[in-house]
């Protein structure tokens, strides 16, 4: 018998040796630990990268949260609803959230499941960098909305689906 | 149009294009282009910026943290560094010769990352410009449009790729940032279970494989005229090779041919590199421009990457690929095929190995267990070679006697190949671009000449915010003419 998916899926993506763009995984090494909630309907998963692989990975979820770090845009984060966007031939190895529910769309011929963008601002990305003290600030925001979020049960949780969702987003 | 096209006569009066992928906030590449008010190309030039930053990075450290911690260098071939570092600080421990069942492991890790890897290029990148047209329409030229008009094709990229993906986390231990290879050897061997799950699809992997190669065929073929001249030029070629003249992708020693395929040296062994490869500074490039010491920077440019290690090798020791590889040199003649398109065919025979290999692996009972781990008297350097996806990749480290790293020095494939590809680059700027009306589908000629050499310009951070690609026109003055992006 095929193992139970959990519903949400958060995924994370960056590399922990640059700076700010360790705020994915540190936002899910955060979340883990603070694991209040059922984790047979979450999911946890930190990657380099965003690659095609990943459209299995989004297979029978209710919700996908994609976590990355914003080199520009507002503080401390935006958290917007997403569709899946075609994109001309990539000159980099690695995929965006659009293109990924693009790739799902047409690999399983139907729409990827209600998908958000948590792009937490961050400010320095040099290599052997600490995470900076805006960053810092802003991961906390971010976990001050993620945590509770995924501390509901999973028919309690709003799906992110539709313009209306009642999580708070980033100014 | 000036010769060489490296350098303009008088660039004053000239217009400058820059192709321009600002990949995220580590390494990115750009494309020049000199041009006069009738479009006549004058000076191209490709600008890698090299990530030297690394190896002051991983100096001060630990070295038993090194293999882990390189795999931060690259989000597409982690599993590379990981194999070469381990190699070098096996030296470093006195681990002259692996155990068995250490090997085997770490060849499955190994191909497992040249299967995915390959498949990533081949279908996510490279398939919507092959299947078709460089300049064809530029929103279907992608993934979604691949997907769309050969399902088949784009789903079995997917599962290739993921297939490879599994190889890895059963090996490595993780999906990503895995621990599997330490110095010495590897601290885990594959359980009864994981192997039998990756057997459950080996032969259709390596059937899709040589579906794979059958098309990237089917494609020369069709096309010999664009496919044997796009981009060509004569260079020679290095890699490593096994000690007994096949292709080995993990271990072995160093083979290099000149443009017509005679041989310049064999069996060099990789802690002699520096004998043999120096590395010259330009001052319009970040990046380096390794050359053969001994025929001088002038002439001694060199092509690394599948293209070169299935005409350097002289046979694959799998017979599926092997098959391929005899069709592919009986296709290119006496003389070698040098043309960048041929890049592709290559790799998808590389890839076929992979799977063989993999299967091969999977049903030695070495990679069950036994002892993982030697050691042996400490030395205080070590130098590891392998053949990454992308071509040659060497790591050198010195450590002192407090275990710390006090020198690192790596050349990437993408190194290897920054005047090869330069020269591909112009090649193609002279055939396609001079004295045109340069628009999106002539720009994409030259992406599609640099995607086929598969480099890596940006893997290890990837944030938000930042466009792949800018394409710009400006005058000597700065003025911007025109400008595209790309995200």
């Amino acid at each position: 018998m095929k193992p139970r998916i959990p519903s949400t899926l958060v995924i994370g993506y960056g590399n922990p040796s640059r700076g700010d763009d360790a705020l994915a995984p540190l936002l899910l090494d955060a979340l883990r630990e603070r694991a209040a909630w059922n984790m047979d309907e979450v999911e946890l998963l930190i990657d380099f990268q965003l690659q095609v692989e990943h459209v299995l990975d989004l297979e029978g979820r209710r919700q996908v949260v994609f976590v990355d770090a914003a080199q520009c845009g507002p503080a401390p984060f935006r958290f917007d609803l997403i569709q899946a966007s075609a994109f001309p031939a990539p000159a980099t190895h690695a995929l965006s959230p659009q293109a990924l529910l693009a790739v799902y769309l047409s690999h399983y011929g139907v729409d990827a499941p209600p998908s958000r963008v948590l792009a937490i601002r961050g400010y320095s990305f040099g290599l052997g960098q600490e995470l900076s003290a805006g960053a810092r600030q802003n991961l906390e925001a971010a976990l001050a909305l993620l945590v509770p979020w995924l501390s509901q049960s999973d028919a309690d949780r709003p799906r992110v689906c539709g313009a209306s969702t009642a999580l708070p987003a980033g100014d | 149009m000036s010769q060489n096209l490296e350098t303009a006569a008088n660039p004053g009066p000239l217009r400058r294009i820059a192709i321009d992928p600002l990949s995220r906030v580590e390494g990115h590449g750009k494309v020049t282009i000199l041009v006069d008010e009738a479009n006549r190309i004058h000076q191209v030039r490709l600008h890698i910026v090299e990530f030297r930053g690394f190896e002051r990075f991983i100096v001060g450290r630990p070295y038993w943290e090194v293999p882990v911690m390189v795999q931060r260098l690259c989000g597409i071939c982690p599993v590379s560094h990981h194999l070469a570092a381990s190699k070098a600080l096996d030296v470093v421990v006195g681990a002259r010769r692996l155990t068995r069942s250490a090997q085997m492991l770490r060849r499955l890790m190994h191909y497992g990352q040249i299967l995915q890897s390959h498949a990533l290029h081949f279908f996510y990148l490279a398939s919507p410009d092959l299947l078709f047209g460089f300049d064809s329409e530029v929103s279907r030229r992608n993934i979604v449009g691949v997907a769309t008009a050969h399902s088949d094709t784009a789903r079995r990229g997917i599962l290739l790729r993921k297939f490879g993906q599994e190889v890895i986390r059963i090996t490595a231990g993780k999906r990503v940032h895995g621990t599997g290879s330490i110095p010495g050897g590897v601290n885990k061997a594959v359980t009864a279970a994981e192997r039998d799950l990756l057997l459950q699809n080996i032969y259709e992997i390596i059937a899709w494989s040589r579906d794979a190669v059958a098309l990237v065929k089917r494609l020369h073929n069709q096309h010999p005229a664009l496919y044997n001249s796009f981009g060509a030029f004569r260079s020679k070629i290095l890699s490593l090779v096994g000690r007994d003249g096949n292709m080995d992708l993990y271990d072995g020693v160093l083979r290099a041919r000149d443009e017509n395929g005679a041989i310049l040296f064999d069996g060099v062994e990789p802690d002699q590199y520096l004998d043999i490869i120096e590395e010259q500074v330009k001052p319009w490039s970040y990046m380096k421009f390794p050359y053969l010491r001994a025929l001088g920077a002038d002439k001694g440019w060199y092509r690394v990457g599948p293209l070169s290690r299935v005409q350097n090798c002289d046979s694959i020791p799998t017979p599926l690929a092997e098959i391929e590889r005899r069709e592919f040199m009986d296709y290119s003649g006496a003389m070698p095929l040098h043309a960048p398109l041929a890049y592709h065919w290559a790799r998808m025979i590389e890839m076929l190995h992979a799977a063989e290999t993999i299967k091969d692996l999977l049903h030695d009972p070495a990679i069950l267990g036994g002892d993982l781990v030697v050691q042996g008297a400490r030395t205080s350097s070590g130098i590891g070679v392998i053949e990454a996806p992308r071509g040659t990749l060497i790591h050198h480290y010195g450590v002192d006697e407090n275990d710390l790293v006090t020198m690192c020095n790596l050349i990437v494939s993408t190194t290897h190949n920054n005047q090869v590809m330069n020269e591909a680059v112009r090649e193609v700027a002279r055939r396609y671009l001079d004295g045109r009306e340069i628009n999106e589908g002539l720009l994409n000629h030259i992406e599609v000449v640099i995607r086929a050499f598969d480099p890596c310009l940006s893997c290890a951070t990837h944030a938000l915010g930042k466009m792949p690609l800018v394409v710009e026109l400006r005058t000597l003055e700065g003025d911007l003419i025109d400008s595209r992006a790309r995200d």
